[in-house]
C-alpha cells in the first residue's frame, strides 16, 4: 500500500481533484438553475430539464478548457524543463498527458449526452407549451412575444422541433459539433488509432469545427431568465393570476432576457495557447535545428513522432524508423531511390521538417543513481541515444551525471532487428573493457521469438566466447525475462539506491513492470526503491 | 492513407450510430414525444444495427482483435452468408434504415451518423473489402517429424533381479524412488 502511494499518489490526487471540481461545478449549477428565483417561470415550462441541461453545460465548459492543454507538447516541455529542480514525481505527471486528455474526452462525451438528452426534452416541452398543451400559465408564458413592452420566454416559434432546432443558432451548432465529436470519438478508438493512424489524425482535426461551433453555441441566448422590473413582479402572488398581468399593480408583465454566453471565456485561453503551439511547430518546420525527440513530416499535412538514436554530444542526428504503415513505407521508398552513399550538392535529398525538442520520460535517466532501461523491439531507440549520451558524459566525467550503474534489457522477437543496435553495444563493450569500467553497464538481450533452429544453432556454437547472433560477449537469452529474478538481482546489488525503471514498449509489459516496481520497492527510504517511467509516442 | 481498411472505421461508426439511435429512441418514447412512433422504430433499428455491427470483421492484414463476447454474434451474422458479407448490401441497408430517424429530432443525430457510416461502408465496398468472421483457430497438430521412429518393441536391457532391487543400506544411490518403504529382505 505504501508503495502504491509513493508511485501513484500524485496521479490519484490529481484525478480526485479533477473529479471533485467536476462534481462541484455540476452540483453548483444544478442548484443555481433549480432553485434560482429568476428561473421560476422558465422552470414552469421546462421543469427539471433546465438544470439537467445547464449543469452538464457548465461541466463541458470546464472540460473543453482542459482538453487542449495536455496536447500542447511544447508547453509541456517548457514546464518539464522548468521543473528540473523539482521532484521527479511532478515531472512524471506530465508523461501521463495523453491519459488525461482521453479522460477529459470521455467526460466531454458523457456530458454532451446528458446535455443533449435534456435539451431534446426541453425542445419538446417548449413546443407543447407553445401549442397550449399544458396549463394556462404555460400557455400565457409561451405567448409572450418580443415587442415594445414584452419580451419572450419561449424561444420556439411554433415549429416542429426539428425545424426549430435547425433554425436556431444553438440547435444548428449543437448538432454540428455533436456530429464532429462523434466522428472524433469513433476514429480515436484503439483499433483505428493503432492501425490507421492517418484516419485518426485527420479526423481529430474536426476539433477545429467543434471549438468554433462551441464558441457560438450560446449566441442565440435562448435560455431566458426573468429580469427585475419596476415595479417588481411578485412571482408567488402573480403565478396564479396570469390573466391579470399588466393590470394588477403587483403583477406587471414579466420581462425576460437571455443569459450572456460564457463558453468563449472558458476556452479562449487554451485555444490561443494551442494556436501558438501549432504556429511554433510550423515555424520550427521552416528552420533546421538539432533535437532529442523530433517530429518529421515529408508531406505538409502529416506529422509523426520519432525518437532520436543519436546523442546530444554528437554533431549529427540519427533516427531509426520501423516500417509499420503508409508513411514509413513511403519514406523507405524515397530513401531507397537515393543512390548509394550519396553526398554532395548535386544530390537531391528529400526535404524533411523537424520539430522539437520534446522532453520525454527518458530524460530523467541521468538523475537516478541506478537505472533499469527496458526496450522492446523498436522501443529501444530512446535508449540508444541515452546510452551513447551517458557514455560520453561518463568519459568526460560530467558532474551532472548521477548515474553510476545501468541495467539494460533489450527484448526482441527476431534476430535481424539486432543488427543496427548491436554495433553500438559492441563499441560500448570494447570501450568499457579498455577503460576497465565493465561494471558500469550490464546488458541482457532477450530473443522472444526463438524456435528449434535457433536452439540447434546455439547448441552447436555453445563454446564460442561471443554470442552467435550479436557477436557480443554477453550471451543472448531466449524467451522472456523472469522479472522477479531481475528485480531481485538489482535490489541485491544496490541495497540503498533509488532505481529508475524506464520502459519503451507495449502496454502489457508496462503493467507487469509497474507491478514489479511496486512489489520490490521498500517503503523504508534508506532501502532500494523502484520508480517506474513509461515512454510513449 | 493507402492501406487503411475503411470497414474498420465504418464498423466503429455504425456501432456508435446504433447506440445513438437507440438512446434517441428511448428518449423519444419515454418523453412521449409527438411522433413517438419514429422513436419506437429507432429503438428497434438501433438494436438491430448494434447486433449486426458488434462482431468485428477479420482484418485482411494483421491481427484481428474481436470485441468481448462477440463469438455468438459472429455466428449469427455469418449464418446470413453473402448478405452480411458484402459491404454494398450493408451500405444500402444502413442508408435505408437511417431515413425514418430523420423525422424526429431525438433520432436525427443517429440518422446522420448512420448515414455517414453507410458512406464509409460504400467506400469500403468499392475498394473490395468484405466481412470475414473472426473464428477461434484450432491449433493444427504438427505432423510428426520423419526422424521419429516407431516406439521400441522390447523393454530396455536390465541387470538381473538381485542387482535391481533397491538396497536398504544404500538408498541414496538408488536410481529411483520407491513409493512403498523399503524394508530389508528377511
Amino acid at each position: 500500500m505504501g508503495n502504491w502511494i509513493v508511485n501513484n499518489g500524485l496521479s490519484a490526487f490529481i484525478l480526485v481533484a479533477w473529479m471533485g471540481i467536476n462534481i462541484f461545478i455540476f452540483v453548483w449549477f444544478y442548484l443555481s438553475y433549480d432553485l434560482g428565483d429568476q428561473f421560476f417561470y422558465t422552470r414552469h415550462l421546462l421543469s427539471s430539464g433546465l438544470p439537467w441541461a445547464r449543469a452538464p453545460a457548465a461541466v463541458l465548459n470546464f472540460n473543453c478548457m482542459l482538453i487542449l492543454l495536455p496536447v500542447c507538447r511544447n508547453l509541456l516541455s517548457l514546464i518539464r524543463g522548468s521543473f528540473m529542480c523539482c521532484s521527479k514525481t511532478l515531472r512524471k505527471q506530465l508523461d501521463k498527458n495523453l491519459t488525461f486528455h482521453k479522460l477529459v474526452g470521455y467526460m466531454i462525451a458523457l456530458m454532451t449526452a446528458v446535455h443533449t438528452i435534456a435539451h431534446l426534452l426541453n425542445v419538446e416541452w417548449l413546443n407543447n407549451s407553445r401549442q397550449g398543451a399544458y396549463d394556462e400559465l404555460s400557455t400565457i408564458l409561451s405567448q409572450l412575444e418580443d415587442t415594445n413592452s414584452t419580451s419572450y420566454l419561449n424561444p420556439d416559434p411554433q415549429q416542429i422541433p426539428t425545424r426549430f432546432a435547425f433554425s436556431s443558432i444553438a440547435g444548428l451548432t449543437g448538432v454540428i459539433i455533436t456530429l464532429a465529436l462523434i466522428l472524433i470519438i469513433t476514429s480515436s478508438m484503439e483499433v483505428i488509432r493503432r492501425n490507421y493512424f492517418e484516419v485518426f489524425w485527420y479526423t481529430h482535426h474536426l476539433f477545429i469545427i467543434f471549438f468554433a461551433g462551441l464558441v457560438f453555441h450560446g449566441a442565440g441566448r435562448i435560455v431566458r431568465s426573468q429580469q427585475r422590473t419596476n415595479p417588481l413582479h411578485n412571482v408567488s402572488y402573480c403565478k396564479d393570476r396570469s390573466d391579470d398581468w399588466g393590470t394588477l399593480p403587483e403583477c406587471p408583465i414579466p420581462q425576460f432576457a437571455g443569459g450572456f454566453p460564457q463558453t468563449w471565456m472558458w476556452v479562449i485561453g487554451p485555444m490561443f495557447l494551442y494556436l501558438c503551439e501549432r504556429c511554433l511547430r510550423f515555424i520550427r518546420y521552416m528552420q533546421k535545428v538539432t533535437y532529442r525527440k523530433i517530429v518529421m513530416r515529408p508531406s505538409k499535412l502529416e506529422w509523426h513522432p520519432f525518437t532520436m538514436t543519436s546523442a546530444p554530444e554528437e554533431d549529427f542526428f540519427s533516427v531509426h524508423i520501423r516500417s509499420a504503415g503508409d508513411w514509413t513505407n513511403k519514406l523507405i521508398d524515397i530513401m531507397q531511390q537515393l543512390p548509394e552513399g550519396a553526398q554532395g550538392p548535386n544530390v537531391c535529398f528529400p526535404r524533411m521538417g523537424v520539430d522539437g525538442p520534446f522532453g520525454t520520460a527518458s530524460e530523467d535517466v541521468f538523475d537516478y543513481e541506478v537505472s533499469m532501461l527496458v526496450g522492446a523491439g523498436i522501443g529501444v531507440t530512446p535508449f540508444a541515444s541515452i546510452l551513447k549520451s551517458i557514455w560520453y558524459k561518463f568519459k568526460d566525467s560530467d558532474p551532472k551525471l548521477r548515474t553510476r550503474k545501468i541495467y539494460f534489457y533489450w527484448l526482441c522477437r527476431e534476430t535481424h532487428a539486432f543488427e543496427w543496435f548491436a554495433d553500438l553495444l559492441q563499441v560500448l563493450e570494447k570501450e568499457m573493457e579498455e577503460r576497465g569500467m565493465g561494471d558500469f553497464l550490464t546488458y541482457k538481450l532477450y530473443l522472444t521469438g526463438w524456435d528449434q533452429s535457433h536452439t540447434t544453432h546455439v547448441m552447436v556454437h555453445f563454446d564460442k566466447e561471443t554470442d552467435v547472433i550479436t557477436g557480443l560477449k554477453q550471451k543472448t537469452h531466449y524467451g522472456r525475462p523472469i522479472w522477479d529474478k531481475e528485480f531481485e538481482q538489482v535490489r541485491k546489488e544496490n541495497p540503498t539506491s533509488a532505481v529508475g525503471t524506464f520502459l519503451c514498449g507495449p502496454e502489457a509489459l508496462a503493467k507487469v513492470l509497474e507491478k514489479k516496481c511496486a512489489k520490490f520497492s521498500d517503503v523504508d527510504p534508506r532501502r532500494t526503491k523502484f520508480y517506474f517511467n513509461k515512454e510513449n509516442f | 492513407m493507402g492501406k487503411i481498411e475503411w470497414a474498420m472505421w465504418a464498423n466503429e461508426q455504425a456501432l456508435a450510430s446504433g447506440l445513438i439511435l437507440l438512446a434517441g429512441g428511448i428518449v423519444g418514447v419515454a418523453g412521449q414525444f409527438r411522433g413517438w412512433q419514429f422513436a419506437a422504430y429507432s429503438i428497434a433499428a438501433g438494436v438491430f444495427v448494434c447486433m449486426l455491427e458488434y462482431p468485428r470483421s477479420k482484418r485482411s492484414k494483421g491481427t484481428s482483435v474481436g470485441r468481448t463476447g462477440q463469438y455468438c454474434f459472429t455466428v449469427c451474422v455469418k449464418a446470413f452468408g453473402p448478405v452480411t458479407r458484402n459491404y454494398y448490401v450493408r451500405a444500402f441497408l444502413h442508408a435505408a434504415i437511417c431515413v425514418p430517424g430523420g423525422f424526429l429530432l431525438a433520432t436525427v443525430l443517429g440518422c446522420v451518423c448512420l448515414g455517414i457510416a453507410s458512406l464509409i461502408y460504400l467506400v469500403a465496398a468499392i475498394r473490395g473489402e468484405h466481412w470475414e468472421p473472426i473464428l477461434p483457430v484450432k491449433e493444427a497438430r504438427k505432423p510428426v517429424a520423419e526422424s521419429m521412429k516407431a516406439p521400441p518393441q522390447n523393454p530396455p536391457p536390465r541387470p538381473p533381479p538381485e542387482m535391481r532391487r533397491k538396497r536398504v543400506d544404500d538408498l541414496e544411490s538408488a536410481a529411483y524412488d520407491n513409493p512403498i518403504p523399503v524394508t530389508a529382505n528377511e
